[in-house]
């Protein structure tokens, strides 16, 4: 009562005004500190295409901005692009990802179906697992896993890492899918079940057309582990021939004590480059699935 | 559909009502089957590759060097004796420790700021803020290392012009303590900005209005309107940041590989030494199941969370 009593007691308009104005400078200030935090995070990768576009000759003299690349070149690109060497660590980076993304999203898909739909004894309980193991890093694991990879004979063999990279991925995957899966109403595979398709038919002509966003961001976070991950290709794969982009370039650019920062920034441009040329497209749909699970309920 | 309904009519008129009952169950046991098949690859490959590894890593760590003795918790106890293990779990705690935190309150002053604006605008300014996360965390490190690079570090030229003394970013120990865990918050701050960006666009708008016509400050809806709204969300992110930050193994890999003088060694780059480079697989096992504790406790939690919701979704 006495709220409403102030509300009508104060000039309507000249409220909304003020609450207008607070509102632009708010919006004014957001943008300001916005910029300031875009700029300070934006400082490596800016300072990386900068590097990347300088002669050997401009950094070895390491003298006047560092900043801005005095003279532009492609040579480095150039370079890298003619380099068997680095060839073979893109190469290796893109199988390897294709074939980590493909059996991810398969497994996972297949089980997530299953967990979501075909409710059985224990699917509670794997579901649970599943999840837990998502939160066992591979830090704690690339030491037995050593033994276990050489035991099968596959140290420094790049298919270590397609053995390997989904255990990285599927977790997550499939849970990013069965939280999909289980958000499509059950009447629509009940009303293909009674028009008598098999379970093949409903998951394919049904859930994976409908719960595609999930999938497509569940695709996006397996390529994103299987291009970037680190510490099991650092760990098994030894040889030159055998590695792939983070690792290659990490080890093998970095010889003696000379450094050619410029190649090996150009060679970080083009390493960056398709996760970032996929991240921009698909932007939406990895942040709905990455926090679809989290800000339900 | 009529096909369909067809089918299943002609199959009830024909088949006696007892014999429908066994198929169904046949059916039944037919699907529960097919889940369990379906399942198979995933199962699979959690038991043979995460489970049955982390068992073997306790078999492993109670072995002497070569592998053929048992020894015990020496390898522990030997670990526990070290100054330079201590120093391990001092560097693991702090590191883990400050990072979550500042990524936290960053990740919770960008959503903020995020919320403000709205429509196109806020994609553009999420896409650029989301750069650090997107690039491979490798090849950023290594950029890093480019821009703290002791003989040409472009911030200590920037440092100067601006009339100040350059600084050995990673050259002393509290100095490139400093560095690894403002790299991790550059790159995890993204992550947390949008987890909380999330959670803000789920706060109901009509409880701020009604805290408005209260005359409530702005300080007040944050504490009695966002943050017990955000709470679960919050809690969920930390807890685990906290277990991916207290595993971290590339940044202190690649930017200072654990110098100067063993100051900067996580757990897992520290086991990486032990057991890879120097060649003690049961020693670097020991090194990394120290962890295992701590993350145990936190996957506790965050798995009770978890299964909390979905509780609360499924009723």
């Amino acid at each position: 009562m006495t709220s409403t009593a102030t509300m009508a007691g104060a000039p309507p308009r000249k409220k909304v005004g003020s609450l207008e104005r607070q509102n632009r400078w708010a919006l004014r200030g957001s943008y300001a500190a916005l910029s300031v935090f875009v700029v300070i995070f934006l400082v490596p990768p800016f300072y990386m295409i900068m590097t990347s576009l300088k002669s050997s000759a401009e950094i070895s003299a390491q003298q006047g901005n560092p900043w801005i690349a005095r003279d532009p070149t492609l040579e480095n690109f150039a370079y890298l692009v003619s380099n068997d060497q680095f060839q073979r660590y893109f190469f290796n980076s893109v199988w390897v990802t294709a074939l980590v993304v493909i059996l991810s999203m398969t497994i996972a898909i297949l089980a997530a179906f299953s967990l979501s739909r075909m409710g059985f004894k224990g699917s509670q309980v794997i579901s649970t697992g599943v999840f837990l193991t998502y939160l066992v890093p591979p830090s704690l694991l690339f030491i037995p896993l050593f033994q276990i990879v050489g035991s099968l004979g596959l140290i420094n063999n790049t298919w270590v890492l397609v053995l390997l990279f989904p255990t990285l991925a599927v977790p997550f995957c499939t849970w990013i899918m069965i939280g999909y899966f289980s958000s499509i109403p059950r009447e629509l595979d009940e009303a293909a079940l009674i028009d008598g398709a098999s379970y093949p038919q409903i998951l394919l002509k049904i859930f994976i057309p409908v719960a595609l966003p999930g999938i497509i961001a569940a695709t996006i976070f397996a390529f994103t582990v299987g291009w970037g991950a680190f510490l099991y290709p650092l760990a098994y794969l030894y040889s030159a021939d055998q590695a792939v982009l983070t690792v290659g370039i990490v080890r093998e650019l970095i010889r003696g004590d000379v450094f050619a920062w410029g190649t090996i920034m150009a060679a970080c441009v083009m390493g960056a480059a398709p996760p970032i040329i996929i991240y921009t497209f698909l932007m939406d749909y990895y942040v709905a699935g990455l926090t679809a699970g989290a800000t339900k309920g | 559909m009529a096909d369909g309904t067809m089918v299943m009519g002609s199959g009830a008129a024909t088949s006696p009502a007892p014999r429908r009952v066994g198929s169904l169950k046949k059916l039944g046991r037919r699907r529960a089957t097919t889940a369990l098949l379906l399942c198979a690859p995933l199962i699979l490959l959690v038991i043979s590759l995460k489970i049955y590894p982390t068992f073997y890593a306790v078999f492993l760590s109670l072995l002497d060097r070569k592998m053929n003795e048992f020894v015990g918790l020496d390898n522990y106890i030997f670990l526990l004796s070290r100054p330079s293990f201590q120093l391990v779990i001092f560097q693991s705690c702090l590191f883990a420790l400050t990072a979550v935190m500042l990524k936290a309150l960053i990740g919770f002053i960008l959503a903020h700021l995020m919320h403000n604006i709205r429509g196109r605008n806020q994609r553009i300014w999420r896409g650029l803020l989301l750069v650090p996360w997107v690039i491979p965390l490798s090849l950023s490190t290594l950029t890093w290392w480019w821009l703290f690079d002791p003989s040409y570090s472009a911030l200590n030229w920037t440092l100067e012009w601006l009339g100040f003394d350059p600084i050995p970013f990673l050259g002393t120990t509290w100095n490139a303590r400093i560095a690894v865990i403002a790299v991790n918050t550059w790159f995890g701050a993204p992550f947390f900005m949008i987890m909380y960006l999330a959670a803000l666009k789920s706060v109901p708008e009509q409880l701020y209005e009604a805290a408005a016509i209260d005359g409530a400050s702005a300080w007040q809806k944050l504490i009695y309107i966002t943050l017990p709204m955000m709470r679960n969300i919050i809690l969920i992110t930390v807890l685990y940041s906290l277990i991916v930050t207290f595993a971290d193994f590339d940044i202190v890999r690649i930017l200072t590989n654990g110098g100067p003088q063993d100051s900067t060694h996580l757990f897992a780059t520290y086991a990486f030494t032990v057991g890879i480079q120097s060649g003690n697989i049961p020693r670097g096992a020991s090194v990394s199941l120290f962890m295992l504790p701590v993350l145990a406790t936190l996957a506790f939690f965050v798995l009770r969370d978890v299964l909390k919701r979905s509780k609360e979704i499924s009723t």
